[in-house]
């Protein structure tokens, strides 16, 4: 349905050519026409802006949220299932497949709008549930137990007695600035993008400022690099800037690894536009003319969709050579990574990106000075770049007027784990992590209760239940021994063993390590056998194991120390961190599995003993069949025994006894 | 521009743009290292370089770090000696504990600096990778498991010889150096220079010894064990023995040869006359009926190996002429054999070279006749130094013997050939004299020595004017065949070694090797140039015999059959 607004001349005196876009296009087709006064050409683009920002839809339109988490959740069976019904009935609609709106534990998730009324939101609409609601909403009336909201809009007509999406306790304490259009808007589709007011910035930004003026403007904004470290983003910016160089290149770092973050997924899924703008003006800003976007192979549909977006923009002109006849030019290259978690460093992703093995180097010299191919780079992550359009919409003033002291803006966090709604959640900088964790996220469920977040993926840290209420930006977490990272936020209940957890990671960042340097190499390796003795079982253990064991245990801080003052990248400064941090705030669960070989959180299957309570068991025989290694004795109606020589602590008989009579120890 | 930086609390002067560790070391203050190699990048990967930088967070690498105005550095405070040391434990908990078996024993970096670190317990304890030795090449042994992976060999095979034969391949600790899929290094692109074994710290890279064959072959009453030892190795064996480096033990040395039980010992550089007869032949030949120029030597069968994999199209621009080693080998086990009423099958001919590609260049087929080969074992300078430590013999307790006959003499040109630019010398003399019929004025040519990794020079040769290129280091030969594939059309002779600075820093000279010793031993080589009366090889009556009494005359029938060769392209698996 939607027009080709790049072929669309409203009337002859329009001198816009598809060849030759005009310096004034975006401007042009939002609030047109420039060249000529015309009140009819005006109209009708006003009411092809108002089609395009579905404010006014002629037949009922269906959006069904097609991102990763989507598709995991089963939307691409809905859509099926959407698509048939809709035959077998004749209805002519539209069919929009979206991006993720960030509530990813509501998937699939479908939208229906219907002429003349708002937007409607329904959550776990699965291929089954279609038939149903299609003939509840065409028919009238709104399934309650599907929904999650209506939209607001200036033209439509409310649904009576339906709450607003935003007022929804996922959506409510929100500020959506980057995810503003994820799973609302048509990813594939440039002019959906400009009729929002995309590309506005870009156009702004080339025709009436000066790249030093960018800078400044990023600058003064006090945008943070929120890839990780924090760094501010438009001083990096200068530095490239100010280093004199026939080629200066852009990187989008995609290369999204840490486990339990998938923002940066779901930005390119849901609104890839947004990134490709903000790449135009960052590349503006430093002066490159090439940029790269170096994104993990892993992810698929984004890279379609992100392709897909480059083609339309160049086709728009907005991207390529002589950029809105601005003598700017921009050519973006995406690189698929090979699924190494260093290349997210950015000296290893220039070194992958330049066909070298992906390892970082030492720095000084910042790729900022020498970078790509020895090149003034700057590499900044795709949240950060999604931040920039509506940034230099905007302004720095009223960007800068967000958050906390330190930090400004918002954040997006990948929620996940142990809490009742998961999903992308974008908050205001100092918000407090209870609100995130408590309202967003709805809390623990199953009445369990609380432990700690990961925060910042394997190279950030935990944060217990007294330090719920700091304000979360760069700094208040570092205090707390953690760190942002990319924005992964992993909430852990009292299930969760912390010596196993620290383990996890453990094991994640030494099969991760480069292997370059000796510290992070050999040092996490150490670390991580350290903490397998700690919670490995005593069966099979001798003298000397145990003697291993507390001589591990001695070292551990050291080791960990050593390897955070001395590893060569970030990566390796951060490895030990989850042995750092669980250690500083849950000592005491070490010790339980040091010192009295136990674990509290009944996790660490070799630390637990289970025997059966004879005056519990009714000698059903379940645990007995279930038992993986034979190790359950007993005739059928009486008492059972555990062998403990042969039991190997799998936990199965303790699951399956109907009358609680296997005990854990 | 100067400025100051305060180290351990002393003030010390630095240049701008240096690195801390450059400023360091002029200071005389000792900051340990692993992976730094001086003249190439740092890649900071070892981390015993840290010092602490006030006003840093972490500690800092001084090999890769810059100076700045007024930085203060604590070399040797507590936090960075605990650094070194656990990056030194972390080392040893992975590497085998057996450094009395070790080839490296008392030789080694890695077992230097846990003695100086004062290591003194097994702090940190664990599996340890594992790793099977790759003995596939005849050239040089890797075994992995005591690798440390500072990379010093992949820089060196990547950014001096331009071959790339071996990277890091896996990640985290399954990290480890090795060819092209794990495959054996006989099958890669490894063209056996063995400058990697220069420089690893460790036992991870040694050359592929053949001590053990010699020691059998000389205890077998059945066999006639000569010898022949290369013009580089008698100006180096001195520093295996604590002696300074440039002395010329070649006198002293040849006894040494004997007393171990050599038959005969020949000198290798009477062969590099020969070369020059054959490939100044060559040359000449080449100029005079429009033959493929420029024409390179071919006496460094880690740069033939090279040709043969990355320049097949090249190859025939290099000379036909087998290396003085294998023509050495071929008149043996036959003109010699023939004179001195000896069965060829019975002769084994060792020979002493400063090299690990030579134990390759000995093995190939084109290296046999009839089956037998040429040479049947190449040991290196250190292999020598290692029989020689193992029987007892004291080389400062030997009076000098001269070589044996019937070969005899060398000429000082022939000598040359141990160093970057002597064959180019000593094949010029000779040129000119086959193309004038006179000697050169000079015969030293000045811009064709040094250890400059290239040197270019035009030569007046009667009425011709003579481009020569002398390149050592195999990435310089890659710039040069790259001109020359792209059209550079002035130069018509070029001599190739494959290691940097020749043979005199080839892969089978002592460990620990610096710069300072390299040239100390291109000193020795030019000082006998001087100091003798025969410098060119035309003029060494020895070869006069030789052609008269057997081989006729230089490109003869007799010298194609026995001292020439061709090469074909290779495939590698990387």
């Amino acid at each position: 349905m939607t027009a080709k607004l790049l072929e669309h001349k409203c009337c002859d005196k329009c001198r816009h050519e598809w060849s030759k876009p005009c310096p004034e296009l975006v401007e042009c087709i939002v609030s047109g026409p420039n060249c000529h006064e015309s009140q009819p050409c005006t109209t009708s683009r006003t009411s092809q802006i108002s089609i395009l920002k579905r404010e006014v839809v002629t037949k009922p339109v269906f959006f069904v949220g097609m991102g990763t988490c989507g598709l995991g959740a089963g939307a691409a069976k809905t859509l099926e299932a959407l698509k048939r019904c809709l035959t077998d009935r004749g209805t002519d609609v539209d069919i929009v497949e979206v991006g993720c709106v960030g509530l990813c534990s509501a998937e699939p998730i479908m939208d229906i709008q219907l002429p003349g009324k708002n937007r409607l939101s329904f959550q776990s609409v699965t291929e089954e549930q279609v038939p149903m609601l299609l003939d509840r909403v065409l028919g009238g009336t709104v399934p309650a137990e599907l929904l999650l909201g209506q939209y607001r809009s200036k033209s439509a007509s409310a649904w009576p007695d339906v709450a607003y999406i935003d007022e929804h306790p996922f959506f409510a304490p929100q500020t959506r600035w980057v995810l503003a259009n994820c799973g609302i808007i048509d990813p594939n589709s440039i002019e959906e993008y400009i009729a929002g007011g995309g590309y506005n910035a870009l156009s702004k930004t080339i025709r009436t400022k000066t790249p030093a003026q960018v800078c400044d403007e990023v600058e003064l904004s006090g945008l943070r690099g929120r890839g990780g470290g924090g760094f501010v983003t438009g001083t990096k910016w200068k530095f490239a800037l100010k280093t004199a160089a026939e080629q200066k290149y852009l990187i989008c770092n995609a290369d999204e690894g840490d486990p339990g973050a998938f923002m940066d997924r779901a930005v390119i899924e849901g609104d890839p536009h947004r990134l490709l703008e903000g790449m135009g003006i960052a590349a503006y800003g430093i002066g490159a003319t090439k940029a790269y976007v170096y994104i993990r192979a892993e992810y698929p549909l984004a890279i379609r969709r992100l392709k897909e977006a480059i083609s339309q923009a160049k086709a728009y002109g907005l991207l390529g050579h002589n950029i809105l006849d601005s003598g700017f030019n921009l050519d973006i290259i995406i690189k698929q990574g090979a699924g190494a978690f260093v290349c997210g460093e950015e000296t290893a992703l220039i070194a992958s990106i330049e066909g070298r093995r992906g390892m970082p180097r030492p720095r000084p010299p910042f790729p900022a000075i020498s970078g790509l191919f020895g090149k003034p780079t700057v590499i900044n992550n795709v949240e950060t770049l999604a931040n920039l359009p509506i940034l230099i919409g905007n302004g720095a003033k009223w960007f800068s007027a967000v958050g906390t002291a330190s930090s400004k803006g918002t954040k997006v966090f990948a929620l996940s784990g142990k809490v009742t709604r998961t999903g992308l959640v974008e908050v205001a900088m100092g918000t407090r992590m209870r609100q995130i964790i408590f309202d967003i996220g709805g809390g623990v469920p199953n009445s369990k209760e609380f432990k700690a977040v990961q925060i910042g993926g394997p190279s950030g840290g935990c944060i217990p239940t007294p330090h719920l209420d700091i304000e979360i930006d760069y700094e208040s977490l570092k205090n707390v021994g953690a760190m942002m990272g990319s924005g992964g936020l992993v909430v852990m209940d009292e299930g969760t063993c912390m010596v196993d957890l620290a383990k996890f990671f453990m094991d994640f960042i030494q099969r991760e390590s480069c292997g370059k340097c000796i510290p992070c190499r050999e040092g996490t390796r150490r670390l991580l056998e350290i903490l397998k003795r700690i919670t490995s079982g005593r069966k099979t253990e001798t003298g000397v194991d145990a003697l291993e064991r507390f001589k591990g245990v001695m070292y551990l801080t050291r080791l960990a120390e050593v390897i955070r003052d001395t590893s060569l990248c970030g990566l390796g400064q951060t490895a030990p961190n989850p042995v750092l941090s669980t250690l500083r705030w849950f000592r005491d669960e070490y010790e339980a599995h040091v010192y009295e070989r136990q674990c509290p959180a009944g996790v660490c299957t070799e630390l637990l003993h289970y025997h059966i309570d004879a005056e519990k068991c009714k000698g059903c025989t379940l645990c007995s069949k279930k038992c993986p290694v034979s190790a359950i004795m007993g005739k059928p109606k009486s008492p059972h025994y555990i062998i403990p020589d042969k039991c190997v602590s799998c936990g199965a008989c303790f699951d399956v006894c109907p009358f609680k009579a296997v005990e854990r120890d | 521009m100067n400025l100051n930086i305060e180290v351990n609390g002393k003030t010390i002067q630095a240049k701008s743009g240096e690195t801390v560790l450059t400023a360091l070391r002029r200071a005389a203050i000792q900051v340990p290292t692993l992976c730094y190699m001086e003249d190439l990048l740092p890649t900071g990967a070892c981390r015993m370089c840290v010092v602490e930088v006030e006003g840093q967070r972490n500690l800092i690498p001084s090999c890769a770090y810059p100076v700045a105005d007024g930085m203060k550095i604590k070399t040797h405070s507590p936090r960075v000696i605990r650094a070194r040391k656990t990056v030194v434990e972390l080392l040893l908990a992975n590497h085998p504990d057996d450094c009395l078996y070790c080839v490296r024993n008392r030789n080694c970096e890695l077992q230097k600096l846990a003695e100086s670190l004062g290591v003194r317990e097994r702090r940190y304890t664990g599996e340890k990778s594992e790793h099977k030795i790759d003995s596939s090449s005849p050239s040089i042994v890797r075994d992995p498991a005591k690798c440390i992976l500072c990379g010093r060999c992949v820089r060196v095979c990547e950014e001096v010889q331009g071959v790339s034969a071996i990277d890091f391949t896996k990640r985290g600790s399954k990290t480890v150096v090795g060819p092209a899929f794990n495959e054996g290094l006989n099958v890669s692109s490894c063209i056996n220079c063995g400058q990697c074994v220069m420089v690893c710290p460790t036992g991870a890279l040694r050359e592929q010894s053949y001590l053990k064959e010699v020691i059998n072959a000389l205890k077998d009453p059945n066999k006639y064990v000569v010898v022949q030892h290369a013009p580089a190795v008698s100006v180096t064996l001195a520093e295996e023995f604590g002696l300074k480096p440039g002395t010329d033990v070649c006198g002293t040395m040849t006894a040494a040869l004997r007393s171990l039980g050599f038959k005969r010992v020949f000198d290798t550089s009477f062969t590099a006359d020969l070369t020059i007869m054959e490939e100044a032949s060559e040359l000449v030949h080449r100029i005079k009926n429009g033959g493929k120029l420029p024409m390179f030597t071919s006496c460094s069968p880690g740069w033939v190996k090279f040709v043969e994999e990355f320049y097949p199209d090249m190859l025939e621009h290099v000379s036909s002429c087998k290396s003085p080693q294998q023509m050495m080998g071929a008149i043996i086990k036959s003109y010699f054999a023939q004179k001195e009423g000896i069965e060829p099958g019975k002769i084994f001919s060792v020979s002493i070279m400063p090299c690990t590609a030579k134990k390759f260049e000995c093995q190939r087929p084109e290296m046999l006749d009839n089956g037998i080969p040429d040479v049947d074992a190449v040991l290196t300078t250190r292999e020598l130094a290692r029989i020689l430590r193992m029987r007892g013999i004291e080389l400062g307790a030997l009076a000098p013997e001269g070589a044996d006959t019937p070969f005899g003499e060398r000429s000082t040109a022939g000598k040359l050939f141990g160093a970057t630019g002597g064959v180019m010398e000593a094949a010029l003399r000779t040129a000119h004299f086959m193309i004038t019929g006179q000697e050169m004025d000079s015969m030293k040519i000045q811009a064709l020595r040094g250890l400059g990794g290239t040197k270019i020079s035009h030569v007046k040769v009667g009425p011709l004017e003579l481009g020569v290129a002398v390149v050592s280091g195999l990435l310089n030969a890659r710039k040069l065949l790259d001109d020359i594939r792209a059209g550079r059309k002035d130069i018509h002779f070029i001599e190739v070694m494959t290691c940097p600075g020749g043979c005199i820093a080839g892969g089978g000279q002592p460990l620990g090797t610096n710069l300072d010793a390299v040239r100390s031993r291109m000193q020795a080589l030019y000082k006998i140039d001087r100091e003798e009366p025969v410098r060119t090889s035309h003029t060494n009556k020895w070869i006069e015999r030789l052609y008269k009494e057997f081989l006729g005359e230089p490109l003869g029938h007799k010298s194609h059959e026995l001292l020439h060769t061709h090469y074909a392209k290779r495939e590698a698996v990387i």
